[in-house]
């Protein structure tokens, strides 16, 4: 029932985007299709069962955001010094990181947020550790490297996800 | 307002060209992908907020595109990044340090005793 009622939501809101208008005449059948889609499809994707609805939960997706778009501007100005000083300053390497996160819905925004972020790249993804192509390696001992990649991500993903 | 977008879509090209110039030099496939994903994720971002500012009738569709480009730009590089691995192209030589290779080793002698 609550996948069915998220994905409604997630199509209207699609749907709204698309067209640009609030009027009834469009709010309608918009409206009819979605839920003829979300009973179709959603019989057995599970993917938001995890995700809680207090008012907490919500507060931190919107700090996640917020932090995630800081370190996606971080993370551009540090290419950007990386790409222009001549000496091309890199050391990369693979690294191993440990997440504690469960659910594979949050495991999944946190592969994309460390793509997205300074210098690291998710290549591969075993049970609970992740291995990162990291563009300047400071540390290649697992605890060390969890706290300074997978962190700062973590503790917001934790509170929305559990 | 026109003004405001016509900057803001400048600096999204001018990402875009850090991330052209970046691909000429970076050593190998690993870190070509490190600068393509960054920098063309905020440029094509940049130019279509820029555009937001131009057309405001246009608002939502971009901001939907700026959405699937969040969402969809990083899982690209991480599956050419594990193709590459596993087809085995070489790293440059700078590489210090390869995790992922240490694990496979443990798999396969696990799996032989």
């Amino acid at each position: 029932m609550k996948n069915i009622s998220i994905i409604f939501l997630i199509l209207m809101i699609v749907w709204v985007l698309l067209n640009n208008t609030f009027q009834l005449n469009i709010l309608i059948p918009g409206a009819i299709i979605a839920l003829i889609i979300s009973l179709l499809m959603c019989r057995r994707c599970d993917i938001f069962a995890e995700m809680k609805f207090t008012p907490k939960s919500i507060a931190y997706t919107f700090i996640y955001l917020g932090i995630f778009f800081i370190d996606l501007l971080k993370s551009n100005m540090d290419v950007t010094r990386r790409v222009l000083s001549p000496s091309l300053p890199i050391r990369p390497g693979i690294v191993e990181v440990k997440t504690k996160l469960k659910s594979k819905f949050a495991r999944m925004l946190l592969a994309n947020s460390i793509t997205l972020t300074p210098g690291t790249l998710t290549v591969d993804v075993k049970e609970d550790s992740f291995f990162i192509h990291w563009i300047y390696v400071e540390e290649d001992e697992i605890e060390k490297a969890s706290e300074k990649i997978v962190e700062k991500f973590e503790k917001y993903l934790e509170v929305i996800y559990g | 307002m026109e003004l405001v977008g016509a900057i803001i879509t400048l600096l999204g090209a001018f990402v875009l060209l850090i991330a052209s110039i970046g691909l000429i030099r970076m050593p190998d496939v690993y870190n070509r992908l490190q600068v393509g994903t960054k920098a063309s994720t905020l440029g094509t971002i940049l130019s279509l907020i820029g555009l937001v500012f131009i057309m405001p009738g246009w608002s939502g569709k971009l901001i939907l595109l700026i959405f699937f480009i969040m969402m969809t730009n990083p899982v690209s590089s991480h599956v050419l990044a594990r193709a590459a691995y596993f087809i085995k192209i070489p790293f440059t030589s700078r590489t210090v340090v390869d995790k992922l290779k240490v694990s496979e080793r443990a798999l396969t002698i696990k799996t032989e005793d």
